[in-house]
């Protein structure tokens, strides 16, 4: 399995103990991506206030916390895609490997090749499920010749756990496929740039037990190669997939830690209420 | 009239009584009803006028035509051995005599006899419609509040009626436009006849002056059409040439760019363009834009023609924008938010998002609009009499002066004319040639739309 879905030579050379190890080192080594008081306003309301979060290097991370807490906001800081937002206002620092993202010199176009993300409803481009995949490495130049473009689809594919579904009908519409396999469409299509990190914002809400159970599967060997932040309103999800949790109340991040700790153990007791069902 | 209204009036009175049972009969518990009271009143309403109304229509077509038969069985036996236009004619003099107005042809004491045998046999039809129709409204109201009970379906009953009077409204259009399409056919057809379709479809000459009178010399008409088809594609191609892309980039600025402010504003201003009547448009491109070119033709040393076919289609496609902007911009913002969202998160910038992703799906929308901007431009006639002239030339030089096909169906027709002249029904053969154009058009459209769609369901 590691094998298939195993883009580059970095990751193949990351086995899981390697990359076990790696997130035991803990605050040593430096993380992936890491945001320091990190504000912003919608307009004149403010959604988020003062976010210090450090994302860890081949680690699924879960935001949790009651709906309207800032948990996509959050997110789409990471990849500038709140940039997009009329009357949106941010301030503080979010750096990638220690690049500041919002630094002028910084192209957001390569920001979010290397960021990418999968969002709430599968959104398939009306295209073919070859031309979705190709989407990303055709904008970016990935691609030298159909053979290259290809291997990236049939390798992407892969790593998302659809190839053995479409691989005989790679040039039917991609919308015409289920909820759930557009779903992984839609993260083939993120893996086919080969991002560092992969932004999923409630990737399964939309779909049923079974192809949640496909994509929670998928997530964690995706791990392996990539580093995960996924924002979910499942506490099973966020317990299930993730190595390390953050709790958001209102804008304000209120407990980040180890996953087993934050659920077993959590140290506000905000965090308990929230994860046992008594408010949120 | 007024017993369209008196049924009107009744109905009004059956959509209260209506009302006013089913509530008895529900005695204040609606929901034992099947349906809600409104359903019952319009339930009343419909039987009291439905029936009615049906009479009037249909007694106020047959019942002419019985009159006419009747009347002329009592003319005198030289009158009835006429016919078509002359008994025509006769018969709208017994009309008029009947009316007590003074004929316009000689009053025979037969026709005179004729015309008071029309006069009261009219009264008498009119006096029968009105004792029907009223006993079949006052009749449908009884039935109805008889019939009202809490189980009756009243809603279904309505909701079948509603659905027979759209029916019905769908084919009177399709009728309509079914007769149009045959009436031009028809007088095609008669055209064809005296002209060859092979000359008209191949000729280079286009000249439609016919003698009036046998003596005259040199005026048989030469009917070839091809000068003024090219003319109408000259003059399109260039309003396309301008409106196409102005619209479309417009749209795109619109949809993706501007800010809502700027967009609320913009938006209706350019939609202001399609409202200025043509004649409008005209004379500016008559008196402003035509003389403009003419000057700066001068100035480089180009000769353009006064009346030339770049003005007219400059100017029309300055009003046929807001057909492609308006209609493709709102096929722009439909497309969900999700497929911007999808490719900017994958690293495409704006314009790579529009040109791959969000105009690909709105293709359809994009499509219509040019299609609605060509067929105006195609039929548009009052800027191209008043810019590009009347002469007939056979020529592509967008700086000569050209005419279209419509705007040689207006001079025609215009003035008087003798209906079965070839140059009268020669018209109706442009007319179909217009048609058949546009039809092609909207199955090319069609086609191209399906082959490149991309639904983003
Ligand atoms: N585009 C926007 N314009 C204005 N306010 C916004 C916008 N997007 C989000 N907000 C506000 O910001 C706050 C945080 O929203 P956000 O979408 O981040 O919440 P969330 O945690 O993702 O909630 P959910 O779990 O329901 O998805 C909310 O109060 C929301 O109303
Ligand atoms: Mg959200």
């Amino acid at each position: 399995m590691q094998g298939e879905t195993a883009l580059n030579a970095t990751a193949l050379a990351l086995d899981p103990p390697q990359a076990a190890r790696a997130a035991e080192a803990g605050p040593k080594t430096a993380p992936k991506m890491a945001t320091r008081g990190v504000k912003l306003w919608y307009g004149a309301k403010q959604a988020l206030f003062g976010i210090d979060l450090d994302i860890k290097a081949n680690e699924a991370t879960a935001l949790i916390g009651p709906s309207g807490c800032g948990k996509s906001t959050y997110l789409r800081c990471l990849n500038r895609m709140n940039d997009v937002i009329e009357g949106c206002r941010i301030e503080g620092e979010i750096t990638l490997d220690g690049e500041d993202v919002y630094d002028r010199r910084i192209d957001v176009v390569q920001l979010r090749a290397r960021v990418g993300m999968v969002f709430q409803k599968p959104n398939p481009f009306p295209k073919s499920i070859y031309d979705n995949v190709a989407y990303g490495p055709r904008i970016h130049g990935l691609a030298r010749g159909k053979a290259e473009m290809d291997e990236i689809v049939e390798q992407s594919l892969k790593g998302a756990g659809l190839w053995k579904e479409v691989a005989d009908r790679l040039h039917a519409p991609g919308t015409g496929l289920s909820g759930g396999q557009q779903q992984r469409l839609c993260i083939a299509r993120a893996i086919a740039v080969s991002p560092e990190v992969i932004l999923m914002d409630e990737p399964c809400s939309a779909l049923d037990p079974i192809a949640t159970a496909h994509v929670e599967e998928l997530i964690d060997e995706l791990r392996h190669d990539f580093t995960i932040v996924i924002v979910t309103h499942n506490m099973q999800q966020a317990a299930r997939v993730s190595q390390r949790t953050a709790f958001f109340h209102l804008g304000k991040l209120i407990e980040v830690g180890e996953t087993d700790q934050v659920f077993t153990n959590p140290r506000e007791r905000m965090t308990q209420e929230y994860i046992t069902g008594r408010f949120g | 009239m007024s017993l369209v209204l008196i049924v009107l009036v009744l109905a009004g009175i059956a959509y209260y009584l209506g009302h006013r049972r089913s509530l008895r009969i529900a005695g204040g518990r609606i929901a034992d009803l099947h349906s809600l009271p409104g359903h019952y009143a319009w339930y009343a309403a419909l039987l009291a006028a439905g029936p009615a109304l049906a009479l009037i229509v249909l007694w106020s077509i047959v019942s002419p035509l019985v009159l006419r038969w009747a009347t002329i069985g009592r003319l005198p036996a030289d009158a009835q051995a006429l016919s078509g236009p002359r008994l025509d004619f006769l018969m709208q003099d017994v009309a008029r005599i009947a009316q007590g107005l003074p004929a316009r042809g000689d009053v025979t004491p037969g026709l005179a006899q004729a015309g008071a045998f029309y006069g009261s046999l009219g009264t008498a039809s009119t006096l029968l419609l009105w004792l029907l129709v009223l006993v079949l409204a006052v009749g449908g109201i009884y039935l109805a509040l008889r019939w009202i009970a809490p189980d009756l379906r009243a809603r279904n009953h309505v909701e079948r009626v509603v659905r027979y009077l759209l029916l019905a409204a769908a084919v009177i259009s399709i009728l309509t436009t079914a007769g149009i399409v045959f009436s031009v056919l028809f007088e095609s057809l008669r055209f064809f006849n005296r002209v060859p379709v092979t000359d008209f479809l191949f000729g280079l000459h286009w000249s439609p002056q016919t003698a009036l009178r046998a003596d005259q010399v040199g005026s048989s008409g030469s009917f070839g059409a091809i000068p003024l088809f090219v003319g109408t594609l000259l003059i399109s191609t260039i309003a396309m040439l301008v409106a196409g892309p102005i619209g479309l980039l417009s749209a795109m600025y619109l949809a993706e760019y501007a800010s809502p402010g700027f967009r609320n504003v913009a938006k209706p201003l350019m939609e202001i363009l399609a409202g200025i009547p043509t004649v409008v448009y005209g004379f500016f491109a008559a008196l402003t834009v035509a003389p403009f070119l003419r000057d700066a033709g001068q100035a480089i040393g180009l000769d353009v023609a006064s009346e030339s076919a770049l003005a007219a289609g400059g100017v029309m496609g300055i009003m046929i924008i807001p057909f492609v902007s308006s209609l493709s911009d709102d096929a722009l913002t439909a497309v969900p938010a999700a497929m911007r969202d999808a490719s900017l998160g994958l690293g495409a910038t704006r314009a790579e998002t529009i040109r791959q992703v969000i105009v690909p799906a709105a293709l359809p929308g994009i499509i219509a609009g040019f299609l609605l901007a060509v067929s105006r431009a195609i039929g548009e006639t009052m800027i191209v009499v008043m810019a590009a002239g009347l002469t007939a030339n056979l020529t592509v030089n967008p700086l000569a002066a050209v005419t279209t096909v419509t705007v040689q169906i207006v001079t025609l027709l215009v003035g008087d004319q003798e209906f079965d002249s070839a140059k009268t029904l020669a018209a109706f053969a442009l007319g179909l040639m217009l048609f058949v154009t546009t039809l092609i058009l909207n199955v090319v459209a069609l086609y191209v739309m399906r082959k490149y769609r991309e639904k983003y369901d």
